[in-house]
Parts: C-alpha cells; structure tokens; sequence
C-alpha cells in the first residue's frame, strides 16, 4: 500500500468526504433545527448554526407537544413502542430460533415445503395481511391493544427470524447434533445446551433487524392501534400533522430524533455483530 | 462389552434408492471390526443405523443378543466418534466428556472420576479447561475420543476418525486406537475409506461397495483370498496387478501365458489345476501382488519362473524399490529390493511367485481361482 498522497487517493478522499457531508446534512438539519428558538428558526436559513442552544423544543416534544387533541407530549407513545417492540422481538427472535432449528436439524418430510411457505412470507407486503389481520384481532378481542400489535409483528416477523436462524444452524455440522442424541440429549437440551450458546452473533442479527423493523413500523401502528395505545411512529405523525397557529419546527425535529434514538442505540451497541452475524460461517473443528 | 450381529438390513430412501442391500455381518464381543469401501458404498449409512441416526428399512441389528431396531440412540449403549470430532463448542473439555453423564445422571462425583480417569489415559489432564476451539486436531480427537471413552459403553462406532488429521498424526493414532482397543477389549465398529487403516486395525473386514458386502473376514484372509476383482484391487498399496492373459497347457500342467516385447513365458498355477480346466484356451485376468514380482535375491524360493523384463519406471521408496515393467501390454508393478533393482531402460530378471496368485473372470469380476 501506497503511504503517501497521489492526486488519485486526493480524488477518492475528496468525494468520500463529500458524500459523507451530502449523507450527513440532514441529521444536522435536525439537530441543529431541534436546539434553536423559533424566532431563530425563521429569521435564519436551514443550514445556518443557531444563535443561541435552547432544549425548550426537546422537552416540550418529550412531555407537553400536542397530538391531535391530546397535548402530552411523546413521553406515553415512546413508552408504547417499547412495550410493543421489545416482547415482539423477543418472541419472534426465540420462535425464529426453534423454527430454524427444526428445519435445519430435525428435517421431516415437507419441512423443506414448509420452510419454503415460510419464505414467502418475506416478500408477503403489509397492505395485503391489513383486513384479514384486522378482522383476526377483532375476533381475539385484541383488537386496538398493544398485544395486538404485538401478535401482528410477531407472526410478521417470523419468516424473517426463522431465514436468519435456519441459514445459521444449516452451517453447524449435523454431526454435533448426533453426538448429542448419543450422549443422551432430546430435543430441548440439544437446542438450549449446544445451539443457543453457540447462536450469539446470529441473535444479535435477528435482534437488530427485528427491532428496527418493528419499531419504524407505522402502517400496522395506524390501522392495529389507536388513541392511547398508538406506537411513537403514529404519534410523531400525529405531532407533526397537528399545528395550531405556528409551525413549531423546533418540536418537530426533537421528537422526530427521540422517536430514531433507540434504533440507533440499538445499532450503536449490537451493530458490530451484525456484519459479523450475518458473516458468521461455521463453527470451525 | 457386546457382540454385534447385522441381519439382512436394508436401507431404502423414500426416493426408492436403494443404499443398502442385504448386509449381513456378525462379530463377536471384543471385536474391532472394520466397513471398508469407496465413499458411496453405504458404510457410514450402516453405520448410523447401528447408533440409530438412520432408520432401518428391514432386517435387524443386535446388540448383545437385543434387537435394536427400535431403540433410540441413546439407549442402545453406544459411544460414537466422528470425523469431524463434534466437540461441543461452548463447552470445556472437561464438560464436553461429563455432558453425556449428567444427562444420564450419574452422580457428581462419579462423574468427577471418571473424567480424571478418561484424561489420564489420554493424557489430557491439562486440557480440560480448555475450550475445543483452542485445541490442535489431535487433541480435540483425543477428546472424541475421551468422551465415548467415559461412557463406557458396550460398542463404540468410529466414523472416519481419523480422516481429519495429518498423515503423520494419522499414523499414531491409529497405534493408539488399537492400543486403546488391546486394553479395554471393547467391541468397536469403525468406518474408514483407508484400506491401510482397515488392514492395520480390524480383527474382520467387511468390504463393502454399492450396498453390498463384497468380502467379510480376516485382514489377512481379505489380503490372501479377496472373493472378487473389487476387493483384490482395493484392499492393497500398491495395488494388485491385473494382466489379462490366456490359460495355455504346457506340458501337461496348466498356467498362463505372459509375454513382453522379449518374448513370452508360462506361469505354471499348480495350485488352481482343477478351477483352470474349464477355461483352457479363454483369456482371464491373471491377478499377482507387487510383492509377489521381485529380484531373484528377494524371492525366498528356488524354482520359480523367471522372467527378463524391460523396464520402464522405477519408483524408490526406502525399503523397497517399485519397478514398472509392462507385460501383455499392462502395466505391471514389482517390488524389489532397492540395490537389485536396475535403472530404467534396462532389463532385469523378474521372479514370480505365483502360489498366491489369483485368477478373476473377465467378465463377472468374481474370483475363479
């Protein structure tokens, strides 16, 4: 490797840089956007440093921003997402988990059938389950409830759970199973003693990917919930769509960034082990 | 400790292919015995249907004097080791050979014995906290090998075990599995595609290919009296020599008439008189081990034909030197002993020691003599 500058690294330094700016101008928009005062707001332009830093905008979107005719704030909603997000993770990620630990290791027949069905319903859209989920949850009388929303993206989430753990375990020698059926082992202790310890990176994959998809979510949040029970993506829009007098951009962009936290904590944290996860070839020896 | 008998077990996949075809193998308690073959032959097949991995189609297997068949793998009281040693991966060695153990729920401090027992004779006591992926491959096939050891159970099956490791390592184990063997008197099973392994290692053999026992006995028997073209070639290094050559009369006993560019000579098979008869004048193959070819030094025998051959190819080993001569337009191995043998180009005076060849019909490929 070349250590010194040649005018084509200066080049290729050059347009990184740039694109890095042109991919990262939005999010200073808002940020810089969410501290400034509104007067700031609207005497300057949109790239403009503000004057003076003030979080009144933050805390008014956290605790006191209207939405609709309620003015709490997204404090109750982001709560919501939580509740919503974090058991549906979970459970899809450990249902993905068995799934793929029974097509991979206890092959029957038709459970190549069955897993290929199962991948359908990867490039199932949303807007077509929308009716015939909504008249389910009707009938579950979980219809306008957080559990209910939890049920959708659990079953939603399970063809893409089940893909991620199946292509895992399908790189685990059989043999390792084999010799755990002859030590004695069953079904479960095969699956919680030898698997699941071994399975960490692809978890952290289902983890990441089941919660940025569950927590973005706003179409099953609109139609599946509503008044109390709606999850932040619904709220900010709510937010966003309820002015009274003045455009309060300030407000916008704070709740817009609360409701993006936790998916970039979550990528911040886990995101190294989702390229190694979906890396992750066999367990070697 | 158990014998083990095989019954006409078959083995057909839903497809309708057929992996197995009727094998029938018994052997007694002690026992090591071998499923020698080509990959394909159905001896791993056979093999997981002993441990009960595989489902049987038909027939039966026991174990000592007990039907199996419809037993789980776990309770047939079995240890298996595999190629790819199957370590558990998130555990010690210490919890991989205990693991097996604790499911049967053996007490803590019998359990605690028993590894420090298992580690002492492979000498691995100072690896039993390590975990497997911070081993090298002979250590991690010690712990295979440990952790059927600790099970002490009644047959122990052995795919392909040491397949995995290098040559040199391959040799010792291998002395070390039979040493293990030699001691615990186990009946032990063991698949292996090596027929050095298989010579090296196995009370009986059982030749398989395609699905079917092709030979089943003794190493030495195998070597000596393989049943058909398949087995004289397979089990051997270098392997048997197979000339085509037709069975003449010379003065009133039958032989076979081999020729080089020089000329020709008769083979005398005073042995095989009676099962040579019907194929006076036909052509067979005429099968002869290198050993079998050698310089008039080395041939411990007067009274042997001899032949003056030209040769083509030589290939010093150490101990002996394989020369290459071609006879009825095959090309034909010998061993001779390194300082006899000539350079190629020249010729050299051939030794056959015949009383232990063998004749295949061309046709069939089974042994006619």
């Amino acid at each position: 490797m070349a250590k010194h500058l040649t005018p084509g690294r200066i080049v290729l330094y050059a347009a990184l840089v740039l694109m890095a700016i042109y991919y990262l101008l939005p999010l200073y928009v808002m940020l810089s956007t969410s501290v400034k005062t509104l007067d700031d707001i609207r005497g300057g332009n949109l790239i403009a440093l503000p004057q003076s830093i003030t979080f009144d905008a933050w805390s008014k979107a956290w605790s006191s921003a209207c939405t609709g005719v309620e003015c709490g704030g997204m404090k109750g909603f982001f709560w919501n997402s939580v509740k919503m997000a974090v058991p549906s993770v979970l459970i899809s990620t450990l249902i993905g988990a068995v799934n793929g630990y029974v097509v991979s290791m206890w092959r029957f027949r038709g459970s190549d059938v069955l897993f290929t069905l199962l991948l359908v319903g990867c490039f199932i859209p949303f807007q077509v389950v929308l009716l015939p989920m909504a008249r389910l949850l009707g009938e579950l009388g979980m219809a306008n409830t957080t559990s209910g929303l939890v049920l959708v993206h659990v079953i939603y989430g399970l063809a893409f759970t089940t893909l991620f753990f199946r292509n895992f375990f399908v790189t685990i020698p059989d043999e390792l199973v084999k010799a755990a059926r002859i030590d004695g082992a069953g079904f479960w202790t095969i699956f919680f003693r030898i698997l699941l310890p071994i399975s960490g990176p692809i978890f952290m994959v289902c983890v990441i990917w089941q919660f940025t998809q569950i927590w973005n979510d706003f179409l099953f949040g609109v139609v599946f919930a509503a008044g109390e029970s709606q999850p932040i993506t619904v709220a900010l829009n709510n937010l966003v769509n309820t002015s009274t007098g003045v455009k309060e951009y300030n407000v916008d962009m704070a709740a817009a960034i609360i409701a993006a936290l936790p998916t970039l904590f979550v990528y911040m944290v886990a995101g190294r082990y989702f390229v190694r996860g979906l890396t992750a070839g066999a367990v070697k020896g | 400790m158990a014998a083990l008998s095989i019954n006409n077990v078959c083995k057909t996949y839903a497809n309708g292919t057929e992996v197995l075809k009727g094998i029938d193998i018994a052997i007694e308690d002690g026992q090591f015995l071998i499923l020698v073959g080509p990959s394909g032959c159905g001896k791993s097949t056979l093999l997981n249907m002993i441990a009960g991995l595989d489902d049987i189609s038909s027939g039966d297997i026991e174990i000592g004097g007990k039907r199996v068949n419809d037993l789980s793998p776990k309770d047939r009281d079995i240890a298996m080791v595999f190629q790819s040693y199957a370590l558990y991966p998130s555990m010690s060695v210490r919890k991989n050979i205990s693991f097996g153990l604790e499911i049967r729920k053996m007490p803590q401090g019998e359990i605690d014995a028993t590894v420090e027992r298992v580690a002492q004779m492979l000498q691995m006591t100072h690896l039993l906290d390590r975990k497997p992926s911070q081993l090298s491959g002979g250590q991690r096939q010690r712990v295979a090998m440990g952790r059927a050891l600790a099970r002490n159970p009644s047959i122990f099956l052995f795919d392909e075990p040491l397949s995995n490791l290098d040559a040199k390592l391959r040799v010792e184990m291998r002395t070390e599995i039979k040493l293990m063997h030699q001691r615990l008197k186990s009946t032990i099973v063991y698949v292996t595609h090596d027929q050095i392994e298989a010579m090296t290692l196995g009370d009986r053999i059982a030749v398989m290919k395609d699905g079917i026992v092709q030979q089943f006995g003794s190493p030495q028997d195998i070597y000596d009296n393989p049943a058909n073209l398949f087995v004289a070639s397979f089990i051997g290094s270098p392997s048997m020599n197979f000339i085509p050559a037709q069975v003449v009369e010379s003065a009133g006993v039958l032989g076979v008439k081999i020729c080089d560019d020089q000329g020709c000579v008769i083979l005398p098979l005073p042995h095989a008189q009676e099962k040579m008869r019907p194929w006076l004048g036909r052509e067979v193959i005429f099968g002869i081990r290198p050993e079998q070819i050698t310089d008039a030094r080395t041939a411990y025998r007067e009274g042997l034909p001899v032949m003056s051959c030209h040769i083509d190819v030589i290939e010093p080993t150490g101990p002996d030197t394989l020369v290459f001569v071609s006879l009825n337009n095959t090309k034909v191995c010998c061993r001779t002993h390194p300082t006899e043998a000539k350079l190629p180009g020249h010729s050299m005076e051939l030794v056959f020691d015949v009383s232990k060849a063998v004749l295949f019909d061309p046709t069939t490929e089974q042994r006619i003599a």
